[in-house]
Parts: structure tokens; sequence; C-alpha cells
């Protein structure tokens, strides 16, 4: 493989790593610290049990999550240096602020929150845990500003002195309509993730306590499960609407920004007014237009999603071959080896993964219609079946996110930087010219299988890791705050609350 | 003041801000490998109180590299560019170390098991050792130049980059992260630990003033300007009081001037690298700070966000450090509370029978 296949391919497995632990601490986060207010405003230990069962969970997530971001930041520059020079001036500002403004107060009050439980009162230690939260978010609203970018270039112009882009208004680029639509989606998709990772595994619990039939389980699963069950049922309720809502907006967005990314999607070669919403189309798994067979369909939706209307000349979607013959009329047809460039991005994959994305869904949905029934009015639930459909939905919204942006990220190709078709001139890039020239193939061959065979390594650890905790159950515990400490407390004799 | 200017003094300061901070975290790290003594079990213990005195902060501190690489992307993207791709082996290795040891620090304590904890404090010993070394190298041959071409590609080959100047510059960040990292060592623990890191940092100091001190000679000598003479003074000077107030067991002002050694010691590699960012060699072009430098609009921006953000960040930061100022012994760690497997997979056995341990919740 050449060097561009390699970084293509380091970069992705870095980036889909990075993005399974991603989600689960922008939503876990804020539910850990919301539980954790709970605990403090009606001093019901029930929550102080939950945060810190959840909390845990929440850690040894975290560390795996900082650990591919470190990597992911300075791939950029190893892999991607031609990228780098050409939009350093634009996309590094969003980087350098994550640092400053996000990364800083996460890692910081992260490490007051887990070594603090005994050293800061009980409003100081909360207030930790809430910056830690709206950092992580803050975080990925720098980080998706970048990404933004990428996909549809303003605030800049093309500077054909030093044959870059350059920044023209910082506003613009964290104005831009393409990051507050990928931005509440992103969050919105997280917290339907981590709405389910909570109300699958405290569903699980009051299941399996209901059927143990003790009175001192039953008691347990209903005082501290039930309501986490109820409350993780309901984040994915109100989340899941909203990744609805930000999806469809961004999907229509996308229809004016990235034509051929989502013609991809449907797997649509011809221009069509009325255009169906394929549910089944076969095919190979990277095919060209004339090898495809629509199987089953709904008529006119594919048209409504993108344009709002099911009919009729302003339903007209765009297919691939007139995208490939727009942006070849635009962009030139060949490049300098006189080889066809392809506008077209794979259509197999973006055309499934697209339909992961939103199919994976339908377990969130049927875990939270199924438990907030079970636990209506008090009730519990002993049903093996609810039981099951726990387990199961857990990893499936993990799954979704990650095709989520395969999909995002295919379906940009072949522009690293996509061009925008609202006419800023020059600011584009191929993908081909964006990797670094001066690192070896066998070198980057060597780094992204290493960097795999850790990846690997340290994501059995971490399931296995999450699944222990996971079962083990909410601890025993006790109010750890200065305040509940004896009033001679003598700090120096006694042992930590807290230590690896 | 150009600001293109400014932002290399600033990248400077968030390079001595990592040093300084991470340095530290480093030398605990690789304390770890020989500082522990006696039995199996005391050197288990004090491994963990070694891990705790950092604990609280190290994450904190390593955010001052994601810093410094955003700034420096931001700032100086033909430099950010150059660098990476040219350093390409030694910042994959410097990665692989910094993904196991974040990994190590938070999930040695998970599993209540003496073998799991170990296993990880090696990870944490690797991931110390590598990047102190490495950086060290990769900063001497940015003193020392590097081949480039005319479009600013390094064309050196990794092998160039370990020459002996910058191998000994190597040996010169291992010797004072460790140097550094027993001082903190002595300021945060009690008891016999304190007396013994204290004594080792007074032997590390020694092995600081001939390596470092070799190495700041060296890079002053051969590839140095006039005023940079005033960091090698300071730095010399500071490695000194580092000795004396160590014997006198004035840790605080120990790790104060040890600190500022790194910080003259930056500011000697800023300086010997200045006007350009990465000096060429042997007759080859140079990438230098205009060349370098992002749009001033960016710069200006960036430089807004620095202002109001920095001092922000410096305050919560010591905040932290005086939260957890007790010094730590032994006899302070808790017992480990991570779980056990065999225990967890007993209470799974089968959802009829749930675990024992929860019954005495409700």
């Amino acid at each position: 493989m050449d060097v561009l296949a390699l970084a293509r391919w380091q970069f992705a497995i870095t980036t889909v790593y990075h993005f399974i632990l991603v989600p689960l601490t922008i939503g876990l986060a804020p539910l850990v610290a919301g539980m954790q207010t709970a605990w403090v405003v009606t001093k019901n230990e029930r929550w102080l049990r939950l945060t810190k069962f959840f909390g845990k969970l929440l850690l040894i997530n975290f560390a795996l999550g900082v650990a591919t971001g470190i990597v992911q930041e300075f791939q950029f520059g190893m892999t991607w240096s031609e990228y780098s020079r050409f939009v350093g001036d634009v996309f590094g500002a969003p980087l350098a602020m994550e640092a400053l403004a996000a990364f800083f107060i996460e890692s910081t009050f992260l490490g007051l929150w887990i070594f603090g439980w005994d050293r800061l009162s009980k409003k100081v230690h909360l207030a930790c845990a809430w910056l830690f939260a709206l950092a992580t978010n803050l975080s990925a609203l720098f980080i998706l500003s970048a990404n933004s970018w990428m996909q549809h270039p303003v605030g800049t112009t093309y500077n054909p002195e030093t044959g870059r882009a350059e920044m023209e208004s910082i506003g613009a680029v964290l104005g831009n309509n393409t990051l507050w639509a990928a931005f509440p989606h992103t969050v919105t998709a997280s917290f339907l993730l981590s709405g389910t990772f909570m109300c699958g595994i405290a569903t699980w619990w009051m299941v399996r306590l209901v059927r143990s039939k003790k009175p001192e389980l039953v008691a347990l699963a209903r005082d501290t499960y039930r309501p986490a069950v109820v409350l993780g049922a309901v984040v994915m309720l109100i989340s899941g609407v909203g990744v609805i809502i930000s999806g469809d907006a961004q999907g229509k967005i996308m229809y004016e920004q990235q034509p051929g990314k989502m013609s991809a999607a449907e797997a649509l070669c011809d221009s069509t007014e009325g255009a169906a919403f394929s549910i089944l189309t076969i095919g190979p798994l990277n095919p060209t237009c004339d090898q495809l067979t629509r199987v089953i369909e709904v008529p006119g939706l594919a048209s409504f999603l993108g344009t709002g209307h099911f009919s009729g000349p302003d339903s007209l979607l765009p297919g691939v071959n007139d995208v490939q013959q727009d942006m070849a009329d635009k962009f030139g047809a060949t490049n300098e080896a006189g080889e066809t460039i392809s506008y077209t991005p794979p259509l197999g994959i973006s055309y499934w993964s697209f339909r992961l994305m939103i199919g994976l869904a339908v377990f969130s949905a049927a875990l939270a219609v199924w438990s907030l029934w079970a636990t209506r009015k008090g009730r519990l639930s002993d049903s093996k079946w609810l039981s099951k459909l726990a387990v199961i939905a857990i990893p499936m919204p993990f799954l979704a996110c990650s095709f989520g942006w395969i999909f995002t990220e295919i379906g940009r190709q072949p522009w690293v930087v996509a061009p925008n078709p609202s006419g800023i001139d020059e600011v584009r890039l191929l993908t081909e010219r964006g990797v670094s020239t001066a690192v070896p193939a066998g070198v980057v061959l060597t780094s992204m299988i290493v960097f795999t065979v850790v990846y690997a390594v340290l994501g059995v650890i971490w399931y296995r890791l999450l699944h222990r905790y996971a079962i083990e159950g909410v601890p025993q515990v006790y109010d750890e705050s200065p305040e509940a400490r004896d009033a001679d407390g003598d700090d120096a004799d006694r042992p930590l609350s807290f230590a690896y | 003041m150009d600001l293109s200017i400014l932002w290399f003094v600033i990248i400077a300061v968030l390079w001595t801000g990592y040093l300084v901070l991470e340095g530290f975290d480093f030398g605990v790290g690789m304390l770890m490998s020989f500082f522990p003594k006696g039995t199996r079990e005391q050197k288990a213990d004090e491994r963990r109180v070694l891990v705790n005195t950092i604990g609280p902060v190290w994450d904190g501190n390593e955010v001052w590299l994601l810093t410094a690489g955003g700034a420096t992307f931001a700032a100086f993207p033909e430099w950010y560019a150059t660098l990476f791709s040219g350093f390409y082996l030694p910042l994959f290795l410097i990665l692989f170390a910094l993904i196991v040891r974040v990994v190590a620090f938070e999930y040695r304590g998970k599993i209540a098991s003496a073998a799991w904890s170990r296993r990880f404090d090696v990870l944490i010993q690797v991931g110390s050792w590598l990047p102190a070394l490495l950086w060290g190298v990769a900063f001497a041959n940015l003193v020392r130049g590097v081949l480039l071409d005319a479009d600013h590609q390094y064309i050196g080959g990794f092998w160039a980059l370990l020459n002996p100047f910058a191998l000994l510059g190597g040996l010169t960040t291992v010797v004072l992260f460790l140097l550094h990292g027993s001082v903190f060592l002595a300021l945060k623990t009690d008891g016999e630990l304190r007396t013994r890191a204290r004594a080792l940092a007074g032997r590390l100091s020694i092995a600081a003033v001939v390596i470092a001190g070799g190495w700041v000679v060296w890079a002053q000598l051969a590839y140095s300007v006039t005023w940079t003479w005033a960091a090698v003074v300071v730095a010399a000077g500071c490695l000194v009081g580092v000795v004396v107030t160590n014997a006198k067991g004035r840790e605080g002002w120990a790790f104060t001037l040890s600190a500022v050694t790194m910080a003259a010691a930056v500011a000697l590699i800023f300086g010997s690298m200045y006007p350009d960012v990465m000096p060429g060699r042997a007759g080859g072009p140079s990438l230098s700070i205009a060349q370098a430098t992002s749009t001033d609009y960016t710069l200006t921006v960036m430089t807004w966000v620095a202002v109001i953000l920095t001092p922000v960040v410096i305050a919560y930061q010591s905040w932290t450090y005086w939260v957890f100022r007790r010094r730590l012994t032994t006899r302070d760690l808790p017992a480990p509370a991570g779980l056990s497997w065999t225990k967890v997979r007993e209470a799974v056995g089968s959802h009829a029978k749930p675990a024992v341990n929860q019954s005495d919740l409700s």
C-alpha cells in the first residue's frame, strides 16, 4: 500500500476508535453530575450510590478516550502534513482553543473530582463534576467546529502567494451553520448512547434483583435501580427526539453543501424529482451505478428528507452522475497524472453506514419505551426478555455513532476540505494532496500496526473492566465530604478516601 | 512587537509549563523502576505511594503538551507540518508511551491483584523513560539544526536524529526529570520516604551538573548566541541551589529551583533556534519564524484567547496543587478499592442468585 492508503487507514482506525469512547464521556459526565446534584439536594443516598457506580464506569472510559485523543491531534502533522500546511491558519485555532478552553478544565477538574471527595466541600466538589461535564461538551464544540470547516469551509480566503487557506473571520468559523447542525446532532446522539448505557445496565440489574424474590434485593431494585432505569429512559426519549430533529436539519444542509455525500447515501445515480428512500438496495461491496438493484423503497421520502418536498420541481435530488459531471466541470476531470478524478464517494460504504446509523437507533427506542412501561406507577419488572433487550441495546448506539462518523467522513471523499458551493474560491483540497510527502510508507505501516495492536489490547481491557464493574453493581457508600467528618477530624491520621 | 515573535515566546512558555510539570511526573514514573526498597510487598506499597503523589495532577500536566501542539499548529502551521512529519518515528514512540501511560495510571488499581498492578506499573515506567529520553533528543536536534529541502521537508532520515549531541540531550532530559521528580517526591512524602528521596536527589543533582552541564555548554559553544549565556548561568546557579536547598531539607525551594532550571534550559533551546523555528544544517535551508507563521489575523485571535485563558488555567491548576498539598506515606493509602475478578465471576453466576454483598445495602 502507498502512504496515502496507509495514512487514511491509520487515521480512520484512530478516529473510529476514539469515537467509540468519546460519546459516552460527553453524555455520561453530565448524567453523573446530575445524579450527584440530586444527592446533594435531596440527601438521598441512592443518588450517591448511582453517582459512584456510573462515575467509575465513566472514568474507565475517559482514560482510554484521552489516550486515543492525543494520537488524533498529532496525526495531522505526522501523516497529513500537506493538509496541515494548507489549513493550519484556520484549522489550528479551534484545536488550540479546545486545549486551552476545554481540555485543561476537563483534566484538572476530573483529578479534583476523583481525588477530592474528602478534600473539598460538597458544593465545591459538585462544581468540579459540572465543570468537567461542561468542558467535555465544550471540547466537542471546538473539535466539531474544526471538522465542520473541513466539510464546509467558511470565513476563509485562498492566498495564492502562500498557496494556503487563511482565516478571515473566527466568528464565521465558529458560526458555521454546518457546525450548528453537527454539534446538536453529536451531543444528542451522545446522550442517546449514554441514556441507553445507563438504562440498559440499570434495567438488567432491576430484573435480576426482582427475579431473586428476596425482599431485601427487591427493595434495592425499587429504591436504587428503578430511578436509574427511568432517568436513562427519559434521557433516551428526549435526546432521541433531538437526534431526529438535528439529523433532519443536518441532512437538508448537507444536500446544499455536499450533494455528492447525500446522493451516495441514497445510492441515487441520476437526478430525480420525488426520489424514493431506499430501504434495501443490493449490489457488490463497492458498486458503480449500473450494478445497483433497488429492492425495497418508500416513494418520495428521500426527497422529503432532503428538501422538505415529496414531489414537484422543488423535490429534485441530484444524482451521483450529475454531481460527478458538475464537479469535473468546475474542478477538472483529471489530475496531474492524467487519471480521472472520481468525485463520487464510495457508494457501498456511504449507503450502508447511513442506514446503519439510523437503523440501530431502533434498539434504544424499544428499550426506552418498554422500560418506561415496565416501571410505570412504581412498578418493577421481572421480564427475562426485557433484561435481554437491555443487554443487546447497550452496544447498538455505539455502533450507530461510529457508522455516523464513517458516513460523514467517507461521504466527504475525495475531498479532505470539501469545496464550499456558495462560492469561496480555491479553498478546497483533495485528500490525496493532504498526505505527508516526507514519511516513508514502511514507517506509517509500522505505526499503524503498533497503534492497532495497542488499541485492540487496551480495548479488550476497557471492555472487561466496564463489564466487571457493571455487574458488580452499586457500591456501598459513605459520605466522605469534609462536612460529614467529625469536627475534630485530624487530617494527618486518616487515610485518603481514594487512591490509585 | 511582531505577533509571530510573541507566539514564538508563548510556545516556549507552553513547553516550559509542560517540561516543568510533566517533567516531575515523568521523573516519579521513572523512579518507580529503582526507588522502592524492601520486600516485594513493601516495594509494591512504595510504588503505590509514588503513583499517588502525582495521581491528581498528571492528567492536567499532560494537557500542556496538547496545548503546545495545538498552539504550534495554529501559530506556525509550517513548523507543525515539517516537525511532526520529519520527526515521525520519535513522536510515534512518544505517543505510544503516552497512550499506555494514561491507561496504566487509571487502570492499575481497578483490579485487586498484585500481578495486575505490577503489569501496569511496568507500563508507567516504560511510558515515563521513553518520552523523557526522546523529548531531549528531539529538542537537541532542533538546536543542532536539521537537514531540510527547499520545500521545508525534513530529509535527514531517522538515524541522523540519533547523533551524539542529541543523545546527550536525551540523557540531559532524563537526568533533569529524575532530579525534578526526586525533589518533588521529597516534597510530597514524609518519614523514611522523604529522607531517601532527599538523599537520592542529592546524588542525582551531581549527575545533573555533569551531564546537563556538559550538554548545555556544548549547545552554547557550538550552536547558540551571546545572550543565552545568561540562561546557562541561571541554569547552573539554580542547579547548585538545588544541591544546597535539598541538603538543608528545604524541599519547596529545591523544587522551585529545579523548575527554574527547566525554564532556563527552554530559554537556551529557543534562544538558539531564533530567528528560525527549525535551523537548517549543512548549509541547507532553514525554516524561519517569518516563513512558518500564520496570518496576523489568526495570531491576533489566538493572542486574545491566550491572554484571557492562560491566567485562568494557571490559577485553577495552582489551586489543585493547594488542595492536594498533604504529604503521603504508605500509611495514608486506603486499602485497594479494586474488584476481584474471581469474586465478581462467582457473583454473576446466575440471574436468580445475585451477589451476596448486595444484600447488606438495602
